[in-house]
């Protein structure tokens, strides 16, 4: 966690946490609606990357629309004196989305390693899997994937004015 | 899409400068005019293709907290917990899984202390305990996805 973010960030966010406008030059956009200066917002949106606050000014692909309607939630039970390393190759792969290290929940939940895996079918998933299977190798006891049977509420982070 | 909405796809997920003009560059490279790219870029948000375009804000860095949640939920009271879970604001996203723990939900707030009193109030309101699973590690987050 870094500096906490004062009033100006905060309006900033909100004005922009929906997307950005898209205009050839949308910071001056949003300073002229926030009243301040472009220069200041173009500061304010570069500290804010810089600290990590913004991860990056991106557009966020809708898996299903580009094909991608496969998706299973892997989760691995990894030796946790492997799970750094291990983490790390197996969040390089090019599909995979989120990889984290979570708490196991004992004796109902013994995976502590969650890698999303995309793909174009759910026997392309499967295959995905089994690689991943083939990286982790020994150092795995056992695993599954979770596929979504339906989405129930999907919205963004939203932060109040 | 043709091969240049295909190409805008794939550059956009890299990311943009933040300066004054950001969509330059990537105009340029597709050899486009910027209005062009604005045009196509509205259309593939509309057709969503895009789900978003703008800055990707991470809620750990704002100082809030994010934590992934499960819940066994009683298939014969399933839709009804899937509402009472989903009228919480900070409920984020919501899914059903084909699992004994059939419910998984992200929890998003901006102080990490108010996510253990959703969690509580999720509990007493639906009855069913809430495994929460909050990240320790991050290997990784965002997806390149060639089209």
């Amino acid at each position: 966690m870094c500096k906490p973010l004062d009033a100006i960030d905060r309006r900033i966010i909100v004005a922009t946490q929906a997307g950005l406008p898209l205009l050839a030059e949308p910071y001056a956009a949003i300073a002229a609606q926030l009243g301040l200066q472009t220069d200041e917002v173009l500061q304010r949106v570069a500290a804010l990357q810089a600290d990590g606050v913004i991860r990056r000014v991106a557009a966020v692909p809708n898996h299903y629309a580009l094909g991608y309607r496969a998706n299973g939630m892997s989760v691995w039970n990894v030796t946790d004196d492997r799970i750094a390393e291990l983490g790390r190759q197996v969040g390089g792969l090019d599909y995979v989305s989120h990889c984290y290290q979570r708490p196991r929940h004992l004796p109902l939940w013994p995976y502590n390693l969650f890698a999303m895996v995309h793909g174009r079918s759910r026997e392309d998933v499967e295959m995905k899997v089994g690689a991943i299977a083939d990286l982790l190798g020994s150092h795995c006891r056992g695993h599954e994937v979770l596929y979504s049977k339906r989405i129930l509420k999907k919205t963004g982070l939203r932060i109040k004015e | 899409m043709d091969s240049v909405d295909c190409k805008i796809v794939n550059q956009l997920q890299e990311g943009l400068p933040v300066c004054a003009r950001p969509f330059d560059d990537v105009a340029a490279q597709l050899d486009i005019p910027v209005d062009e790219l604005l045009a196509r870029l509205q259309r593939l948000l509309d057709d969503k293709v895009l789900s978003r375009f703008g800055p990707m804000y991470n809620a750990e860095s704002m100082g809030g907290a994010l934590s992934l949640c499960a819940m066994q939920v009683p298939p014969d009271r399933f839709d009804a917990v899937a509402a009472q879970v989903n009228a919480f604001a900070e409920v984020a996203h919501n899914y059903e899984r084909d699992h004994l723990l059939n419910m998984w939900f992200v929890i998003a707030t901006e102080h990490p202390a108010q996510s253990a009193v959703v969690i509580s109030d999720i509990e007493q309101q639906t009855g069913c305990r809430v495994y929460d699973m909050p990240k320790q590690e991050e290997f990784f987050i965002g997806l390149k996805l060639a089209v």
